[in-house]
């Protein structure tokens, strides 16, 4: 097809699994890591305040490639064998947990204050008031943007080319190696990304306006 | 653990991370003002074009949204070089940046120009304004200050994207820091000082951005309250 095997799209699928791998590796651990800055994040102490602050102001503030490279060099140094796709599910859980955390701390605190409030009246401890009350109403309005940043991070794995972790956008450039039809390949890279995070888009907008309704 | 940071490479590699952070910069600078024009050109098209504007500029905004920077920058820089039109690599670096930027702040601007309240269309057509009139001096100021933040961020997140350039031998500060690495094989610690650099370098942009909208917002510099 194209002047591109069968089996040379097949190579471009299996790219495609390992993106959609380092993905989900990314998003759990990006929610393992990313709840507790987010709740560090509106914590009152200041201590853990600054930290989860100061944690994520790094993370924001420094290229995903770099964080890949960083974390790939110095797992290597403690002497373990690095596999790059260790490193970059280690890379992807630093950056989505530092973007997921500060879209949690949004969502925690767009939920009415008068709800704490009714929570102590009704001598639930601050535990209790969290679980019960807070965490129920937050994680409906956590959807949409959750939805929507899980786009970024399918889009993002795909820099860990940089350390030659094979994902989609690994196998795309060894092809366009191999056999010099850039426009088919990377038409073709680009419409699996497309295939995948475009669904994410539409669901994420789509469930956004049905909790604007029911507010309005 | 006994690992020894060796950080001697920062002074045999002076001019190379200097040349690095230059050109880091310079794709940067040379990206936004296109990028933030050719966004508010498709917001202004997705919002009040004809038709077939609006489909375009949609199926624009989510292929570009829907798609890695780097898929877009290799289907441009290989692409175009199979067609005959060598445009060397900083320039394809240059316009895959601006094409990207403009995709997201379009949806920016739109959001911004969707924000603006009623009253002021109203107001300025009771003023006899015309259309283009309206738009210069009621619409684009006050879209632009409603979402000026989100921009920043944007920038901010264009300006880090601007690493992965170095795929297509554009050499900006993480592409010199890969030729460190590779000649004094000291990985983690050039890769620590690259990200210190870009922390950085990105406060310095934000400070950068801020005090231009500083500039540009009269209104903000003057009152100092949000609009």
């Amino acid at each position: 097809m194209l002047g591109v095997s069968i089996d040379q799209y097949g190579f471009l699928v299996q790219g495609a699994f390992w993106t959609i791998v380092l993905s989900l590796m990314g998003f759990v651990g990006g929610t393992i890591v990313g709840l507790p800055v987010a709740l560090a994040r509106i914590s009152r102490g200041w201590f853990l305040c600054r930290v989860s602050s100061a944690y994520v102001q790094f993370v924001q503030g420094i290229p995903l490639p770099v964080i890949m490279f960083v974390v790939y060099f110095g797992v290597s140094i403690y002497g373990f064998d690095v596999n790059a796709l260790v490193a970059a599910a280690i890379a992807m859980t630093l950056y989505s947990s530092a973007y997921l955390g500060e879209i949690w701390k949004g969502c925690i605190q767009a939920v009415p204050k008068t709800q704490w409030e009714a929570g102590e009246c009704l001598a639930l401890t601050s535990v209790q008031r969290f679980i019960y009350v807070i965490l129920p109403q937050a994680l409906r309005i956590a959807v949409p943007p959750t939805v929507g940043f899980l786009v970024q991070i399918v889009k993002n794995t795909s820099y860990s080319v940089v350390i030659g972790f094979f994902d989609l956008t690994y196998s795309a450039k060894i092809l366009n190696n191999a056999t010099f039809k850039p426009f088919v390949i990377f038409t073709a890279a680009a419409l699996i990304y497309f295939a995948i995070c475009f669904p994410l888009s539409r669901y994420a907008r789509r469930f956004e306006l049905r909790l604007h309704r029911r507010n309005a | 653990m006994d690992y020894v940071f060796d950080f001697s490479f920062l002074e045999s590699f002076r001019s190379e991370i200097i040349s690095g952070v230059r050109l880091t910069i310079l794709l940067t600078v040379v990206s936004i003002l296109p990028g933030f024009a050719l966004g508010t050109a498709c917001a202004v098209g997705r919002l009040y074009g004809p038709r077939w504007l609006q489909t375009a500029v949609t199926i624009y905004i989510e292929a570009i949204r829907n798609t890695p920077l780097i898929i877009q920058v290799f289907w441009l820089f290989f692409g175009l070089a199979v067609l005959g039109a060598r445009i060397g690599p900083f320039n394809a670096a240059v316009i895959a940046l601006v094409i990207n930027t403009g995709a997201y702040s379009a949806e920016i601007m739109r959001a911004g120009f969707q924000a603006i309240p009623k009253g002021q269309l109203e107001a300025a057509n009771c003023l006899a304004m015309t259309r283009r009139q309206i738009f210069w001096s009621i619409q684009l100021p006050q879209a632009a200050e409603l979402v000026y933040p989100a921009l920043v961020s944007q920038f901010i997140l264009m300006m880090l994207a601007t690493s992965i350039m170095s795929q297509i031998s554009v050499e900006e500060l993480t592409g010199v820091g890969y030729q460190v690495q590779s000649i004094t094989f000291r990985g983690f610690d050039v890769y620590l000082v690259i990200a210190v650099l870009y922390l950085a370098l990105a406060t310095m942009l934000r400070l950068c951005l801020h005090g231009a909208a500083q500039l540009a917002f009269t209104r903000l510099r003057k009152l100092r309250t949000p609009l």
